[in-house]
């Protein structure tokens, strides 16, 4: 069963692109300078309209996150962690964590992580984190 | 709003509790709505405001032949019935309608005439919570909380002592589901669904429904049940994804909504005789007891471990058992206002003595929405 994928908007079109292109697209404010997420057209802080995207750090630390029990159909059989990381820029995101066990002895929050993206289809790859030096 | 100037004249839950199986949802909105009107002595053509969620007002209205001046289709999860009640009480105050029918009802569990759980994948939470596997309510309301666990060491004792404790409450409720007593190593035990949280720290998934009626409190004395006033209410709505909280411990969609209910109200936590705390998840009493100030952050866990929400405690919380052993359809804030009512009318299966106020707090989607009531019983 393949996995459920995002349909990119036309607001969030660059944040999927730049995932494609091995790029973690965030959006700054030019006037407030405020760095937010989910992408939006606007600063969500001071509603200025004057926004750009920029190439964040991609790196964060594990934030919370559950681990699966009952994994859904398109994600395979065994437990899997779902997992919110803080990003250096200061937005959080929902992502998976790869490259390491799904316990929690594994997964300890605040650990340093960093964005590895997982093409599934031509247009869609997945900002997925994985353990990283600190 | 204005204090006591509303009042709930009529409230019932569905004839049955827990597994309905010959029942659709239209049919539970509709048994709960009939029930409601025999409770207050009314029939529809009394009506002139309608207010639900789950199914649009104009369903529920053209089902029960009612032909409304005022209707509320407010749909931001199960805290919706307490902002119903807030919508319907100003809207009677301001002459918007005089008698206002609000419903709940789902196949939670037997599924009959129900839609199914999912989101566009153009939808925010289809582009950015989806694809990680999220499934429902139990891989996405809980996955703030290993971060408030670490923030106040709070452990997984303490997430199975809130089961625990409501267990107990729910042992003197004939309609409960779960009525057998469980220990905090029973919760510990149970099969785990998304760690850190067991099955019994998650709610049950039944049938049922429940509607309420209000009325100006000028006309409530007329009615056959003894009026329950609405002293103060609030609400706020927060964020559509769980994973963009603005606080992982701490709802600041609770925070406002229960603020502004006390200030409505005029009334101090010391006030407060009793109080429901929508229960989804065993997190949620913490978080509640926290962001409504009857605790300092952190201080939940060690408040309802010492007991001070349990039988004979200083402030008895989630007297049907609330949705961790009681019901829980999907959108439990009507069995919370339901509950609430009771106890101001002097009914409930676990009464609290001479109770005179009373707090219903919900929580919609995963931690998306909020609403407070406050009742209270005298005027």
């Amino acid at each position: 069963m393949a996995r459920i994928l995002p349909e990119p908007t036309p607001e969030t079109r660059h944040f999927w692109d730049g995932c494609r292109e091995g790029e973690l697209r965030l959006q700054r404010c030019t006037e407030c300078k405020t760095t937010y997420f989910p992408p939006r057209a606007f600063c969500p802080s001071c509603a200025s309209r004057k926004v750009e995207v920029y190439a964040a750090s991609g790196r964060g630390v594990l934030w919370s996150y559950v681990i699966n029990h009952r994994p859904r159909q398109d994600m395979g059989t065994e437990p899997y962690a779902i997992a919110v990381v803080k990003l250096e820029e200061g937005p959080t995101m929902m992502t998976n964590i790869v490259g390491c066990p799904q316990t929690p002895e594994a997964l300890v929050l605040d650990m340093p992580v960093k964005v590895r993206f997982e093409k599934q289809t031509d247009d869609i790859s997945l900002p997925l984190f994985e353990p990283a030096q600190s | 709003m204005k204090q006591n100037s509303v009042a709930v004249v009529g409230a019932a839950e569905t004839t049955k509790m827990g597994k309905i199986p010959d029942v659709s949802v239209i049919g539970l909105h509709a048994d709960a709505a009939l029930n409601a009107m025999a409770d207050a002595g009314l029939k529809p053509s009394d009506i002139d405001g309608v207010a639900t969620a789950g199914i649009s007002p104009v369903e529920l209205a053209h089902y029960l032949g009612i032909k409304p001046t005022y209707a509320d289709g407010t749909s931001v999860g199960g805290c919706s019935f307490m902002l119903h009640v807030r919508h319907a009480a100003a809207a009677i105050n301001a002459g918007l309608a005089k008698t206002i029918l609000i419903t709940h009802g789902e196949s939670g569990r037997s599924r009959v005439g129900a839609g199914g759980f999912g989101r566009a994948p153009s939808s925010l939470m289809g582009q950015f919570e989806m694809p990680y596997g999220v499934t429902s309510p139990p891989t996405m309301f809980t996955v703030p909380v290993l971060r408030y666990m670490k923030t106040y060491g709070v452990t997984e004792e303490d997430l199975a002592t809130v089961a625990v404790v409501q267990r107990e409450w729910a042992a003197l409720n004939p309609r409960a589901s779960f009525k057998d007593p469980i220990s905090v190593d029973d919760v510990l035990n149970s099969p785990m669904i998304a760690w850190p949280f067991r099955m019994l720290m998650c709610c049950l998934v039944t049938d049922g429904g429940g509607a309420l009626i209000l009325t100006s409190a000028d006309r409530a004395k007329d009615f056959p049940q003894k009026p329950v006033y609405i002293l103060g209410t609030g609400e706020s709505v927060e964020t559509p994804l769980v994973s963009q909280m603005y606080d992982f411990t701490s709802s600041t969609a609770f925070k406002i909504s229960g603020k502004k209910a006390f200030e409505e109200a005029g009334i101090t936590h010391a006030d407060v005789d009793h109080l429901m705390i929508y229960d989804a998840f065993a997190h949620l009493p913490l978080y509640g007891l926290e962001d409504l100030g009857f605790c300092k952050p952190g201080e939940a866990k060690d408040f309802i471990r010492e007991r001070n929400t349990a039988i004979g405690g200083k402030l008895p919380l989630n007297t049907n058992g609330g949705g961790l052993s009681y019901m829980h359809s999907g959108m439990y804030g009507m069995y919370a206002l339901q509950e609430s009512v009771r106890q101001m009318r002097g009914t409930a299966a676990a009464q609290v003595k001479d109770a005179k106020i009373s707090i219903a707090h919900g929580v919609g989607g995963m931690f998306a929405a909020s609403g407070t009531i406050v009742f209270t019983n005298e005027k």
